[in-house]
């Protein structure tokens, strides 16, 4: 707060970085989020003249992994970007003040900062019971975000929960759970999903908004940059899918050479992100690689897709199958059977009417016919 | 949340039930709508002891032309054993389409390499449009083509091609186009009983009765 004039440069000055530190800084981030070279120049002009946006980071249904999973971001680190690139106004979590004095400090930060500041929502919000469901310092998520949206330059929903609904949406969503774009439908919400997403994917879409403005989204509204292609086409397990080896199970000798693991409910074909690239922990791995499937977190309903270790392509519905087609059997079997007769009735009746119209006795009962 | 998403569960979830139910059926109302019907007793002096094994030959020299008629079909005949191998090796040998035989009935086998299903579904593609183009250029069989032909043709068509498309990412993202294979699918298999395409299990049947009775009067078959 009161630290809108400080450029990022000057952060950085400040910080006792030089110049070339605060180059390479834009250099990283560039080809980060898979930018031209060229970029990384104009990234490094736009923020050396670019005030230090306020940041007010909301959680509402939310478990906090997204904010762990942000604070392990590597490039850049959730420290360089709150020291360096943001003034990270108000989040209860990382923030030392609570209750009232916290309270106060966010709406003193809004203020100073109205229509300019960056609105990060981490979590679904609830509108059911009049939003009662999730309520800080008397006042509803639902309210609470209408109200902070208001003043925002941009609002970036991460996580699965804030972007699409994520867990507290999936059936029966008891407390009416909705996504932030649900709530604030008259601007666009960059959508940062994964549960949690990846951190260098939330800091590097700060950074990118600092530079460039509003990335360029795809139709659920995340950035082509990380969510531009799907983890099957990216796996270095793809190979395998199309030679057809896979593992049958987690043990099995398919399991033990790294086979694909489609078999075994990999969403990877239907799920967008950068897993497969730029991986967790410093680019150390990602759940594939760690001998599970993709869960497709990072993809609306993603927890009501019939089961995380059904293949993509088996039926979704847990409906009992043997007794249902069995059912259906012998539904066929009485209609045909139903059929048979009356067509067999229906030769008889026509018979006896033809004689009846020739003058002749109605025919006997053909002893021949089978 | 996205229609897209939603097309494949949908196409995944209630369309691939009814699908299902709508199949089985119809199979099993048609064949036994058609076994049961009343038929007159053949009071001929049978020609051989036992008509039946002539039913069982029939249905295998059945699968290729009489000599007589080769110069004439043979061509045809042949491309029309491409479509059909090419389809089933496309819908017995791709591990996804054995991993939803598994999931409905729970039999399962080795699947074949991504290359083996590609060459086959491109020759089957190929050969469906060959054999298009022979029914509206040849005159007889065009005037014995009816709405159902064609349908089915379309129906066995779609699949094949939005299966192709889906794998190789073209005209759309991979999850419509997977969700649009599966409904064309789904579409195929409620179709079947009542169509042409009912062939699949009937061939037995009609081979088998026409041999044995043909038999029965001592004809070649």
């Amino acid at each position: 707060m009161g630290e809108l004039e400080e450029t990022v440069l000057d952060a950085f000055r400040r910080g006792g970085l030089s110049r070339r530190a605060f180059l390479k800084f834009c250099a990283a981030t560039a080809s980060l989020l898979a930018l031209p070279p060229a970029a990384a120049t104009a990234m490094a002009e736009t923020l050396a003249r670019t005030p230090r946006p306020t940041v007010i980071y909301l959680s509402y249904q939310e478990c906090t992994a997204c904010l762990e999973s942000m604070t392990r971001s590597f490039s850049p680190t959730i420290e360089h970007l709150i020291f360096n690139n943001i003034s990270l106004a108000f989040n209860d979590t990382l923030q030392a003040a609570a209750g009232e004095a916290a309270e106060a400090a966010r709406k003193e930060a809004m203020r100073q900062a109205w229509g300019k500041y960056i609105l990060i929502v981490d979590g679904a919000v609830p509108m059911g019971a009049g939003g009662a469901y999730c309520v800080a310092a008397g006042q509803s998520a639902v309210d609470d975000l209408r109200h902070a949206a208001q003043g925002a330059a941009a609002i970036i929903a991460v996580g699965t929960c804030a972007a699409f609904g994520g867990i507290p949406y999936a059936a029966p969503n008891p407390t009416g759970a909705v996504p932030v774009s649900e709530v604030i439908r008259d601007r666009p919400v960059i959508n940062v999903s994964g549960c949690p997403p990846i951190p260098e994917v939330m800091t590097g879409v700060v950074v990118y908004y600092l530079s460039f403005g509003m990335p360029a989204l795809d139709h659920q509204g995340r950035p082509l940059a990380f969510y531009g292609n799907s983890i099957h086409d990216r796996c270095y397990r793809r190979p395998f899918y199309d030679e057809g080896r896979f593992a049958h199970t987690f043990d099995d000798e398919g399991a033990r050479n790294g086979w694909c693991l489609y078999e075994l409910g990999c969403k990877g074909p239907v799920t967008y992100n950068a897993c497969a690239t730029l991986k967790w922990n410093q680019g150390t791995s990602f759940p594939i690689q760690s001998g599970h499937g993709c869960l497709g977190c990072s993809e609306p309903d993603f927890w009501d897709k019939g089961g995380f270790y059904r293949p993509l392509s088996a039926a979704t519905g847990h409906w009992p199958r043997g007794e249902v087609l069995g059912a259906a059997a012998l539904g066929g079997v009485v209609v045909g059977a139903g059929m048979a007769a009356l067509a067999r009735s229906h030769q008889k009746t026509s018979a006896a009417k033809t004689a009846k119209e020739a003058g002749s006795p109605p025919p006997k009962e053909d002893p021949h016919e089978r | 949340m996205s229609a897209e998403t939603n097309l494949l569960d949908f196409a995944r979830g209630p369309a691939l039930e009814a699908a299902l139910i709508i199949l089985v059926f119809g199979i099993f109302w048609r064949l036994v709508g058609v076994l049961a019907l009343p038929r007159t007793r053949d009071l001929s002096e049978p020609r051989v002891r036992h008509a039946w094994l002539g039913g069982v030959k029939t249905i295998f020299t059945r699968m290729w032309p009489r000599r007589e008629f080769r110069p004439r079909i043979l061509h045809w005949e042949a491309v029309s054993y491409i479509f059909h191998i090419g389809l089933a090796v496309v819908i017995l040998g791709l591990v996804p389409h054995i991993l939803l035989i598994r999931d409905i009935t729970g039999l399962s086998w080795p699947g074949l390499p991504d290359g083996v299903i590609t060459f086959a579904a491109g020759a089957a593609l190929i050969s469906l449009l060959a054999l298009l183009a022979h029914r509206v250029t040849h005159p007889v069989l065009r005037q014995i083509s009816n709405f159902d032909d064609y349908f089915s043709w379309l129906l066995v068509f779609t699949p094949l091609l939005t299966g192709l498309m889906a794998y190789y990412h073209l005209g759309g993202r991979y999850e419509d186009l997977l969700g649009l294979h599966m409904l064309s699918a789904e579409l195929l298999l409620a179709w079947l009983p009542f169509s042409k395409l009912a062939h699949t299990v009937f061939f037995l049947f009609s081979r088998g009765v026409t041999g044995a009775v043909y038999s029965r009067r001592g004809a070649r078959i």
